[in-house]
């Protein structure tokens, strides 16, 4: 999937992958945030997949 | 061509006379021409408009999904992977099916064809023996060569004859040498392409779709009772034109067919405006062989890399 998106042109950040077990609450939260952080770091550079909606008369 | 078609005929006629099958699914002429249709004979009387030329491009294996009677189905080489991957997903039984193998002969592109003549075409004859075709429109008639009009799936297929089969209508074709053709060298050239080109190519490539879903009801793999984009509770993904939604369709439906493709070529055949769907496909071909060492449809032994798990799958994208 990850391949395939890059593939498409969007940028490989904006997708994460990670295990973590449900006694590792810090490691989410350190992902979380550097997922966050990354893929906003991203936002400015990249607008894709973005709709606009219609004009109506 | 003839040869073939007889063949397929005296075949089923024999099956359905003697009951051991329901029904044959094979092609008959098509209302349009380079187009031949899909066709369910149930009794012997319909066997006669069996055809079998360089215009069957459609995979059959998308007729079977689910079927209770007893199949009798002319497959070639993509035809008869899509049949195994059916068989493994539990889409049909092995026992339900008489296969009628057909040594492919390869395919021949009707856009690369339509995009080449000056009207529209009327009527196209083919020559075996010199393996020619003469394509015939109001005012025109042009002879080309079949090898240059080939559909790009078929240039490139390295499985012409069935790989599952009950009897075969002729002997086997010589397949193609791997190390002679280059599989993936249009998924190279986009994978070598910066990422801001590579979006404005998929873009351009998507321009024309007018979200017909022709390709999805082409496919045999895209059998599910309702599809992510037909759905409105929740609507994943939106019903317009805007090229958002007609790229997640397009994405989307190439990923759900990761490590079963079989490069077919039925999404680009029955396209009606042209769009290289493959070009989504090939790269997850390219993919699945490259990381799971897996081609889809070859054997009924082996369960699907999506399906199965291996501690030395590759997982470096996991962090």
């Amino acid at each position: 999937m990850k391949n395939l998106m890059e593939h498409m042109g969007l940028d490989p950040g904006r997708l994460h992958f990670s295990w973590i077990s449900s006694a590792e609450s810090t490691k989410f939260v350190d992902v979380a945030k550097k997922v966050t952080a990354e893929v906003k770091a991203l936002e400015s550079k990249e607008k894709k997949f973005v709709k606009t909606k219609p004009k109506v008369a | 061509m003839t040869t073939y078609s007889d063949k397929i005929k005296e075949i089923s006629k024999r099956l359905l006379k003697e009951g051991k099958v329901d029904l044959v699914i094979g092609f008959r002429k098509g209302s349009v021409p380079l187009m031949n249709q899909p066709m369910f004979a149930k009794n012997e009387g319909d066997v006669d408009s069996f055809v079998w030329d360089s215009n069957c491009g459609i995979n059959l294996a998308n007729y079977v999904t689910d079927r209770s009677e007893k199949i009798g189905i002319v497959a070639k080489g993509c035809d008869s992977r899509n049949l195994v991957v059916h068989i493994i997903e539990n889409k049909i039984k092995r026992d339900q099916l008489h296969i009628i193998g057909v040594p492919c002969k390869a395919m021949v592109d009707r856009h690369k064809i339509a995009a080449m003549m000056p009207g529209e075409i009327e009527s196209i004859e083919e020559n075996e023996a010199d393996g020619t075709l003469t394509v015939t429109g109001s005012g025109f008639s042009e002879t080309l060569n079949k090898a240059g009009v080939l559909q790009e799936n078929c240039a490139l297929c390295m499985h012409r004859n069935p790989v599952l089969y009950d009897e075969l209508i002729a002997e086997e074709v010589t397949e193609q040498n791997p190390e002679e053709v280059d599989q993936y060298a249009a998924v190279r050239e986009v994978e070598n392409m910066a990422p801001e080109e590579k979006w404005a190519y998929f873009d351009s490539l998507f321009s024309e779709c007018i979200r017909c879903y022709a390709c999805r009801n082409a496919c045999p793999l895209c059998y599910c009772p309702t599809c992510f984009v037909d759905e409105s509770k929740p609507q994943w993904v939106g019903k317009s034109v805007d090229p958002a939604d007609v790229r997640t369709f397009h994405f989307l439906r190439a990923y759900h067919c990761a490590g079963r493709c079989t490069d077919c070529g039925a999404c680009v055949r029955s396209c009606p405006v042209g769009i290289n769907v493959r070009a989504l496909t090939k790269k997850l071909e390219k993919d699945c062989l490259e990381n799971f060492d897996w081609k889809s449809g070859l054997t009924l032994d082996k369960r699907p890399p999506l399906d199965t798990f291996r501690p030395d799958d590759p997982e470096e994208f996991i962090k």
